[in-house]
């Protein structure tokens, strides 16, 4: 049964939520799920693409105002 | 009755609490209304940001060592026997030796650990400066390197986050200075799309790495390193070849977190304001065995390891909160083997860091000195 974990990596600047969700998948089996919350805009861009760039899934991905929610499933 | 006070892991961050408790609580310690104890794995406290400089032979390994019952105040118990698991619910810490420890609040310390084996071929292949076995192999290398390519390999999670760039930026000055310039070129690979996480700092990093030649590989996140091809391949499909390479390996926390069941990889989820283990009121984590999505550097732990004397010594004296963590976090970064830069951050300020200068590098040098102080919660 897959699993999801929240990486909460709000109003955080080293090593920031991608370098966070990179080293939850690391500690993820295959079909889990890793819940990132970041305030940096720069995630939009970021974080999609490393998913795209590896092959894991993007679940989700939500402006919640003050801050952005990804969801991405390891796929490999 | 006497407060039990059990601090787990004789590091940076555990001999801080220990130091700057036994001060704050020293009436109570004479009175003997307050106890504090020191459970460690080794006699040995190790200088960590110091092993940058082996490699290089610009530090000697007994400029790395003390002895930790030499740093700890005399009136804190120091007991060498490792930790086997811990019961947060019973309030009770295991040992290797069969002896159980009871406590009244509980300092997680014991810190993180290289984890090469989860990248295939990484251990066996690649040479790193995080250990000082480590660093002096290094050290050999370099001194027979005569050219060629070297990959400066970073992978995620790891401890001291800007080693990696002084690493790269000290190389290429120490080869230069040895004569070879033109007879190497380094590769500096990062996971993440941009050269570093912190922002300015990678910022910084583009025009000087351009300026001295070194190349960079973004989004490299190692899946495999073949040491008979001599190559390191990435998650994300790139594959290079190397002639020397040097890892900043993916860590992982102390064995006895897992074994506890008290947080995946090692890592123990962690209020970053109260910097309580989640789901108690009397077990503080601090330093790298936090999951708290900020830097693990010796000065994150020093910063969270006050908070947590004040906060400790508060509890136990008036029975109320002293105050929160705020994230700080403050590093020195070596930009070559004679200038420096320093900057500090917490959860609301971002980093900004100054200009290089030959000031900065004097005074990092300073404090690779003072940080016994600093142990000792004097500084």
């Amino acid at each position: 049964m897959s699993n999801r974990q929240t990486v909460d990596a709000r109003n955080t600047f080293c090593p920031g939520p991608l370098m966070e969700l990179i080293a939850a998948l690391r500690a993820s089996t295959v079909g889990d799920e890793v819940e990132v919350l970041s305030s940096d805009k720069g995630s939009i861009d970021d974080i999609p693409a490393w998913t795209r760039k590896v092959g894991h899934t993007l679940v989700s991905s939500d402006n919640r105002g003050d801050h952005f929610a990804f969801v991405i499933r390891k796929a490999k | 009755m006497r407060t039990k006070i059990l601090i787990l892991g004789g590091g940076l961050a555990g001999t801080i609490v220990a130091n700057g408790l036994v001060r704050r609580l020293a009436s109570e310690i004479r009175s003997g209304e307050a106890a504090i104890t020191v459970l460690g794995n080794t006699p040995r406290h190790m200088y960590q940001p110091g092993l940058l400089y082996v490699p290089f032979g610009r530090a000697r390994e007994q400029e790395l060592f003390r002895d930790e019952r030499t740093v700890l105040d005399r009136r804190i118990s120091l007991i060498i026997d490792a930790a086997t698991r811990i019961d947060v619910v019973n309030n009770r810490v295991h040992a290797q030796s069969g002896r159980s420890f009871d406590y009244d609040y509980l300092v997680i310390a014991t810190g993180s650990r290289l984890a090469p084996e989860l990248v295939p071929g990484l251990a066996e292949n690649a040479h790193q400066f995080y250990d000082l076995p480590g660093a002096k192999k290094l050290r050999d290398a370099l001194t027979d390197f005569k050219g060629g390519r070297i990959v400066v390999n970073v992978n995620a999670p790891h401890k001291c986050p800007v080693a990696p760039v002084e690493m790269a930026l000290m190389l290429d000055e120490f080869l230069r200075e040895r004569g070879l310039g033109g007879k190497f070129e380094i590769t500096y690979t990062y996971p993440i799309g941009r050269l570093h996480a912190l922002e300015p700092l990678a910022n910084w990093m583009v025009p000087e790495f351009e300026r001295r030649g070194i190349k960079s590989q973004n989004f490299f996140n190692t899946q495999a390193v073949d040491g008979d091809a001599k190559t390191i391949t990435s998650e994300e499909g790139d594959t290079l070849p190397y002639d020397l390479l040097i890892t900043i390996p993916p860590h992982r926390g102390a064995q006895v977190i897992e074994d506890s069941g008290l947080g995946k990889m090692g890592w123990v989820p962690t209020n970053p304001k109260t910097l309580l283990c989640d789901g108690t009121k009397n077990a503080f984590v601090v330093g790298d065995t936090t999951n708290i999505p900020i830097s693990k550097a010796g000065s994150t732990a020093h910063f969270e390891a006050d908070t947590v004397v004040d906060n400790l010594a508060m509890l136990v004296q008036e029975g109320r909160w002293s105050r929160d963590y705020d994230g700080k976090v403050f590093c020195f970064i070596e930009t070559g083997m004679n200038t420096g830069t320093h900057m500090w951050f917490n959860y609301t300020t971002p980093p900004q860091p100054s200009p290089p200068t030959q000031m900065v590098h004097w005074f990092k040098l300073a404090y690779n000195r003072m940080y016994w102080l600093s142990a000792c919660g004097l500084l």
